[in-house]
């Protein structure tokens, strides 16, 4: 028996940030610290965020939950490290976009995010997906408020 | 017991999910409905909806007679002394709530405490955590031995003069334990406190007898023993529900209604105001007579074998942590893992794709993963329509997915 149809959610590189997750920790002095959990399954993700002049220069995360969860987080802190707030926040509205299978604005090169692509699939998994990235726009709100 | 036969009368399990046949392995989180509750909601909707307690026309004669027709199959099902004590609510949810608000503002203060156990499901935490905040008094946990049971001489510890409620769980979600709640509700009662029993996984899978248990208060839910989601009911004493307060006002649980006072209905419904779930109380009670038609004994005997099969197959897997007490003998028709690394979320997905529903998280009791030191798990449970064949897919699965897994990594 194959699992192909889990191959399109289960990507060789989604798999690799899972197992290798980039900007794990905490910046010690960030400027925002952000706790975000899914209540409904107990993923739980720590983001802190070094936002100076309206840039994001640093991000990292730590947390617990599954592959897709973890994997997302890791590729978030990648994607909008060194981006412009605005530019963080179009990605993540780029992003849910994609999650909901909509079209999306392919202007902006989100990088090995785009392997997430397939769990619009599977719908159970699309808050897995989007905890990092909520945690993320959270975060900049509560900064610029 | 024909367990073959049993499954033509559930309509839902013949059809295939994601190109497989469903094997339905979720019935702790909700039960399958047999056609017989299909049948009566139709029934109801189509011959008879009314409502009840009022008016004098003929439907709703037929719906009222009906609606405590139902009430009278529950308190058979659980052995109550009076459909006095038998109150329909939402859910166990719902009943929980009720005896914390009703029962617990009245009767608990500053310095009381309240007891429950590291096991509890979220509906037998919070409530008791609103109460002690509101009244000041202390919520005290049992502790669980290393095999998810609970000691006697843990809860004689625990239990103290200044103990006023004892809330536990008679089957855990979780661990599958089944608590020894006549004698607890004993050591409840020689301190002078009441017993609560959360009995939504209990009173689905065995007979369940209130009186022999002679706990003070029993809530479940419907939907987890083949009724409609929507209905549960309260057990209470009718002495100590004889003189506790309702907690909903409005109609059907008055009596008399004057400008600034009001009296309230006797019992059972001073505590049911409001239009009460009628459909729901009369396919739970259609529930009740396809649960005993079949017997209860025979279904527990039944889950605690599909436990220990599932156990035993289970077991061989490499790299599986089984959850709670090690003796199928022990526990009821769940069965608590995880997987060697394997995200519970990412495992229930797999299994998903070849049609087998399991649950996956933290199962409504974060304080219960705290103590396994897990932040979730997965959980196979079982109902009176499964099979070993159910079992042995739920492994292959199993199996599939590690390997599965140990390829991607």
């Amino acid at each position: 028996m194959s699992f192909n149809n889990l191959d399109t959610l289960y990507r060789q590189v989604i798999m690799d940030h899972y197992k290798n997750p980039r900007n794990k920790g905490a910046i010690e002095d960030g400027s925002v610290t952000i706790e975000m959990n899914n209540p409904t399954c107990g993923d739980r993700i720590h983001l802190t965020l070094d936002v100076d002049n309206g840039i994001v220069k640093q991000a990292k995360f730590d947390g617990e939950g599954c592959s897709i969860s973890m994997a997302s987080a890791s590729m978030m802190t990648q994607a909008v490290k060194g981006q412009q707030v605005e530019t963080a926040l179009k990605m993540s509205g780029i992003f849910s976009d994609m999650m909901l299978g909509k079209e999306y604005d392919d202007s902006i090169d989100l990088g090995d995010i785009e392997a997430l692509q397939g769990v619009a699939k599977f719908p159970a998994r699309i808050k897995c997906a989007t905890l990092a990235w909520k945690a993320m726009e959270k975060g900049i709100d509560e900064n610029q408020s | 017991m024909n367990v073959n036969e049993i499954r033509r009368q559930f309509p839902i399990l013949d059809q295939e999910v994601n190109g497989h046949p469903l094997v339905y392995l979720d019935s702790a989180a909700t039960s399958q409905k047999p056609l017989s509750v299909i049948q009566t909601l139709d029934e109801y909707y189509r011959g008879y909806n009314s409502n009840v307690h009022r008016g004098v026309h003929t439907l709703g004669t037929r719906a009222t007679d009906r609606y405590e027709g139902a009430r009278e199959k529950v308190k058979k099902f659980i052995n109550a002394s009076s459909m006095q004590e038998v109150i329909f609510m939402r859910g166990t949810t719902t009943a929980i709530n009720t005896i914390a608000q009703g029962y617990g503002r009245e009767k608990v203060g500053k310095g009381d405490e309240i007891v429950i156990t590291h096991m509890e499901h979220h509906s037998n935490i919070i409530p008791w955590q609103q109460l002690a905040k509101a009244t000041g008094a202390e919520l005290k946990y049992v502790p669980l031995q290393e095999d998810g049971t609970l000691s006697l001489d843990d809860v004689r510890e625990t239990v103290t003069k200044n103990t006023k409620i004892v809330s536990i769980m008679m089957v855990s979600n979780v661990l599958g334990t089944m608590n020894p709640i006549k004698e607890i509700t004993k050591i409840a009662h020689e301190n002078g406190a009441i017993m609560v029993v959360d009995g939504a996984q209990a009173a689905p899978h065995m007979k369940v007898d209130v009186q022999d248990l002679d706990c003070d208060f029993f809530a479940f839910s419907g939907h987890k023993m083949g009724g409609p989601t929507g209905i549960g009911v309260l057990y209470g004493k009718k002495d100590i529900l004889n003189k506790m307060e309702p907690i909903e006002f409005g109609g059907e649980m008055i009596d008399f209604v004057g400008l600034q006072e009001s009296t309230w209905k006797e019992l059972p419904w001073k505590f049911e105001g409001g239009t009460p779930i009628i459909a729901g109380a009369i396919g739970l009670g259609a529930a009740i007579d396809f649960l005993e038609e079949v017997g209860l004994d025979e279904i527990e005997k039944h889950e605690h074998h599909l436990a220990a099969y599932a156990m035993d197959k289970m077991s061989q897997i490499e790299d599986m942590t089984i959850y709670g007490p090690a003796d199928p003998k022990e526990r009821a028709g769940l069965v608590t893992f995880n997987l060697a690394d394997v995200h519970p979320h990412d495992l229930a997905t797999v299994l998903d794709a070849e049609g087998i529903a399991i649950r996956a998280g933290h199962h409504c009791a974060q304080p219960l993963m705290k103590w396994l030191n897990v932040s979730s798990t997965a959980r196979a449970s079982f109902y009176l329509y499964n099979t070993e064949e159910d079992i042995d897919k739920l492994v292959a699965g199993l199996v599939k997915t590690k390997e599965y897994f140990s390829d991607v990594f």
